[in-house]
């Protein structure tokens, strides 16, 4: 497996190049660097899962991690050490496989989505970065090197976020973004460190001794690395960051922001599950119950926006906060018996990876062809763009959770985890499960069905009442179209892999099996939540549209406005942290510390002026002070011998 | 009757060259400088006959009032214009200086009045001739060949230093 | 009976501060140089003394101040010659135009 070590330095190389020769060469060079570095990439990436579960289990029955690389960076003393290295083992090489396919279709994307676009060159480059950070976390073999490319990753979004950076809003997005989530990373980083202090080690695996003498501070530590992973995974009230970070680029939306950074903080719990499970199970109920009120709140939301990459935005915090539950209510590592969560939820991961990827992918297009992300200015779009209304079709009723798409059963593996934990939580979970199909095919329907407004804008235009002759949407380019279709393919089959034979919470191979009851519950309830958006938005806005929107009033516009969340975190910030904390002490420091070094740099300079006409580089006043010092040592000599 | 002509005449002496040095220091003009700073180096060669140095005295006149003397008549002709010394500087400066001096002056004074110098082999013989040529020349201890010869090489260096520094380039 | 060393002294003191106070407060290298010269002679008369009253027998005082006198005279010769090159690039003598080499 020595291999894997490429994994990671292509996309570097690929980064280094573009990011230092990158304006000196034209666009298709830029592009086809990335492109090949990345193709190169997913195939060792899949080199690499082949030859890792190809080697079979273990006598112990389950695929043992491999370490091809470890190398220790800082020796701190004792056992403690931070290194850096290669971790491979089934959730790593699963994370290989989402990230490089998610990112090569992106590559593959923006040959056509960024063509022509001023920096084009810098995107490649940035999108290398990404991918590199990206990698080099799922692979850490250690907590701290997780930390270290986890701020790569944030660095790497902040600069694709802000990609259009001429653009005040996407600016505003970008430092957001990178400002939340750093502040979440401030407890992760704290979490790290009282890991390290009281287990001596950053391995994900220390010896039981050591977890013994951590003791009460382990639940503690895992308590604020999930805050971590919380400000990376968008979890309330630290979702703020991804709908504004929808600002970038569409296809760093599909890769950043659907498929691989946000699910960051998932993979952190995931990979601390054995420790969760075994001395912080009470840690791990409560990131489920956030999980659970994230995907309500986020679900509610995604209901009522208008822009679809904010619905989109949206049905990802939800999805992901599906991920989060179903880590959350596994109560032992047995996949047999309270262990289902941990499966379900990487094996969601991966499926939402692939049809978050084609929803954003597909929407890139759309928003391509009418140049708007304004919901208002689209639907009828079928006719015009087949091959993108078949594919989001697709990711539609997967992420609905129709049979046989691979959302069905992901999320149906995520609902029975639910019910086994309890009732409660599993009915709570399917609502949310139907309001997701509600919302998506919302947007379904609201895309491509209903009035067209081109063809609307038309009639006006010939009727003579516009002068502006509206733009006609076309389908996309094949670059564009064949990521669709590929990452379509995936969609549809991905749901009969045999998932659970490769990741489970122990290790141990585990054979998916529905559960009818759960099944038929979450189809029925997918289909009413499909067959209301049907009623409600096939043809444009209906009356009962009308009537349910006046009926909850107050409520929609809530929810448009998120519930006023940014708006009270900007008060929380503005009003109350930065005129209680932030004001007095730069008051202090101005005014105290400052003026303290002021006053040392004044005095010195007061002494200096006084001292500096002696030396005027006039030998008489030298001679003079040299003969009066001479007189003073001779009156002492004389005096005071 | 010795001695009160002795005093007399170093009296003069010590009054001439006194007066002579507090001019020089004192006058406005270079080449009137320079003159009373002759007449003070001709004081210091009679003090050597009074000591009975003669060859030092006869040393102190040709290379004091001959050489240099001459070299600051010639420097003061050569520059011209900068003979005045108009202003001797800030009254700050010119009580410094008067203030610095004359606490010197003080504390020199203290010390030589109260101090016993072990005076009493004093001779009227003098240093007759052989014995400043031998003393020169001699290698032996007490003798000065080898700093005479340093001091023959930094003359001549001078000699080479000071046409370098003052001719034309 | 011969004159007390101390009336040389005195005197030779007296010459070596009126030196000084002409070092210290005239403001032309011409001026600065005679001064110096006062201080030299002053010093060359108290080697004789101390020669002549202390130790008559060993003439240390004696040639000191001869070498004394001879250095003196490469001093000034030097000193001249920078004087004129001085003065040469810098028409001036006066020491409150000659900064250049302050900074």
């Amino acid at each position: 497996m020595d291999f894997t070590i490429l994994i990671l330095a292509l996309p570097l190389l690929s980064f280094l190049i573009l990011g230092l020769a990158g304006m000196k060469m034209p666009h298709k060079w830029a592009g086809a660097i990335g492109t090949l570095s990345l193709t190169l990439v997913t195939i060792l990436s899949y080199c690499a899962a082949a030859l890792y579960f190809g080697a079979g289990r273990n006598a112990e029955g389950i695929f043992a991690p491999i370490t091809p690389y470890n190398h220790t960076w800082l020796p701190l003393g004792g056992t403690l050490s931070i290194d850096m290295g290669i971790l491979i083992d089934p959730i790593s090489v699963m994370m290989l496989i989402v990230i490089s396919t998610v990112s090569l279709m992106v590559h593959i994307y923006s040959l056509g989505y960024m063509k022509g676009e001023r920096g084009f060159q810098r995107y490649y480059a940035f999108l290398s970065l990404f991918t590199f950070s990206m990698l080099g976390l799922v692979v850490a073999t250690n907590i701290f090197q997780m930390y270290v490319f986890w701020e790569l990753v944030g660095v790497s979004s902040y600069l694709l976020i802000g990609f259009y950076y001429t653009k005040p809003a996407a600016i505003a997005a970008s430092k957001k973004a990178f400002i939340v989530t750093r502040f979440a990373d401030l407890f992760f980083l704290i979490g790290i460190l009282l890991y390290g202090y009281y287990t001596e080690t950053f391995s994900f695996t220390p010896g039981e001794t050591l977890l013994m003498s951590a003791g009460a501070v382990l639940p503690i530590a895992l308590a604020l690395m999930f805050v971590g992973g919380a400000g990376k995974s968008a979890m309330f009230p630290l979702h703020i960051w991804l709908p504004d970070a929808m600002e970038g680029p569409t296809p760093v939306s599909a890769l950043i922001h659907a498929a691989t950074m946000v699910v960051a903080g998932v993979y952190l719990v995931a990979r601390m599950f054995p420790l969760f499970i075994d001395y912080a199970p009470e840690v791990l109920h409560i990131v489920a119950y956030v999980g659970a009120f994230t995907s309500l709140y986020a679900a509610i939301v995604a209901c009522v926006q208008t822009d679809i990459k904010r619905v989109l935005a949206f049905s990802t915090i939800s999805q992901i906060a599906f991920m989060m539950v179903a880590l959350g209510v596994c109560t032992s590592s047995n996949p047999h018996y309270g262990g289902l969560g941990y499966m379900a939820s990487m094996f969601h991961l991966f499926t939402h990876a692939m049809f978050k990827g084609l929803l954003f992918l597909g929407a890139g297009a759309i928003i391509h062809a009418v140049h708007s992300n304004e919901k208002s200015q689209m639907g009828g779009l079928r006719k015009y763009m087949p091959v993108t209304h078949l594919t989001f079709l697709v990711a539609c009723l997967a992420i609905a959770g129709i049979p046989p798409f691979s959302g069905f059963f992901s999320k149906d593996e995520i609902l029975a985890a639910c019910y086994d934990y309890s009732p409660m939580m599993g009915v709570f979970m399917s609502i949310v499960a139907a309001m997701t199909a509600f919302y998506m095919f919302r947007l379904y329907y609201l895309i491509f069905w209903g009035k067209s407004h081109y063809e609307e804008q038309l009639s006006l235009y010939s009727a003579g009442k516009s002068t502006h002759k509206p733009h006609k949407p076309h389908e996309a380019p094949l670059c564009m179209t064949a990521p669709l279709v590929i990452l379509a393919t995936i969609t549809t089959v991905a749901g009969f892999i045999p998932f659970g034979n490769f990741i489970s919470s122990n290790g141990e191979a585990y054979h998916i099996h529905i559960n009818p009851a759960v099944a038929t519950v979450s189809i029925l309830l997918a289909l009413a939540g499909i067959a209301l958006a049907t009623v409600m938005y096939i043809r444009g806005n209906s009356k009962l549209t009308t009537a349910i929107n006046k009926a909850l009033g107050i409520f929609i516009e809530a929810a448009y406005n998120r519930f006023y969340m940014d708006e009270l975190w900007l008060f929380v910030t503005k009003k109350i942290i930065f005129n209680c904390i932030s004001r007095p002490i730069a008051w202090f420091d101005r005014h105290v510390i400052d003026a303290t070094m002021d006053m040392m740099a004044t005095i010195t300079q007061k002494c200096g002026n006084i001292v500096r006409p002696m030396q005027s580089g006039n030998v008489q006043s030298y001679s003079v002070w040299f003969l009066s010092g001479a007189l003073l040592l001779a009156l002492m000599l004389i005096f005071f011998t | 009757m010795e001695m009160s002509t002795n005093l007399l005449i170093f009296s003069g002496l010590a009054l001439l060259m006194a007066a002579a040095a507090i001019a020089a220091v004192t006058t406005s003009r270079i080449m009137r400088a320079v003159t009373y700073l002759l007449f003070v180096l001709f004081g210091t060669a009679g003090l050597y006959f009074m000591l009975h140095y003669t060859f030092l005295g006869a040393v102190q006149i040709i290379v004091y009032a001959g050489g240099i003397v001459v070299l600051f008549i010639f420097a003061a002709l050569l520059i011209g214009k900068g003979i005045i010394d108009v202003t001797h500087t800030s009254k700050l400066r010119y009580l410094a200086g008067v203030l610095a001096s004359m606490s010197g002056l003080a504390i020199a004074l203290y010390l030589i009045v109260n101090t016993t110098f072990i005076t009493d082999k004093f001779t009227t013989d003098g240093v007759p001739m052989t014995v400043v040529g031998s003393a020169l020349m001699g290698t032996a201890k007490h003798n000065y060949v080898l700093t005479f010869e340093v001091l023959s090489i930094l003359l001549l260096a001078c000699m080479v230093g000071a046409i370098m520094i003052a001719r034309k380039k | 009976m011969t004159i007390p060393a101390q009336f040389y002294l005195i005197l030779a003191a007296v010459l070596f501060f009126i030196g000084v106070f002409g070092f210290f407060t005239r403001r032309n290298l011409i001026s600065l140089l005679i001064s110096t010269e006062l201080m030299l002679n002053a010093v060359d008369i108290n080697f004789a003394v101390f020669n002549a009253y202390s130790h008559p027998e060993h003439l240390e005082g004696f040639f000191f101040t001869m070498f004394g006198i001879g250095i003196a005279a490469a001093e000034t010769a030097v000193a001249i010659a920078i004087i004129i090159n001085v003065f040469r690039n810098a028409k001036s003598i006066h020491i409150k135009n000659l900064l250049d080499l302050k900074h």
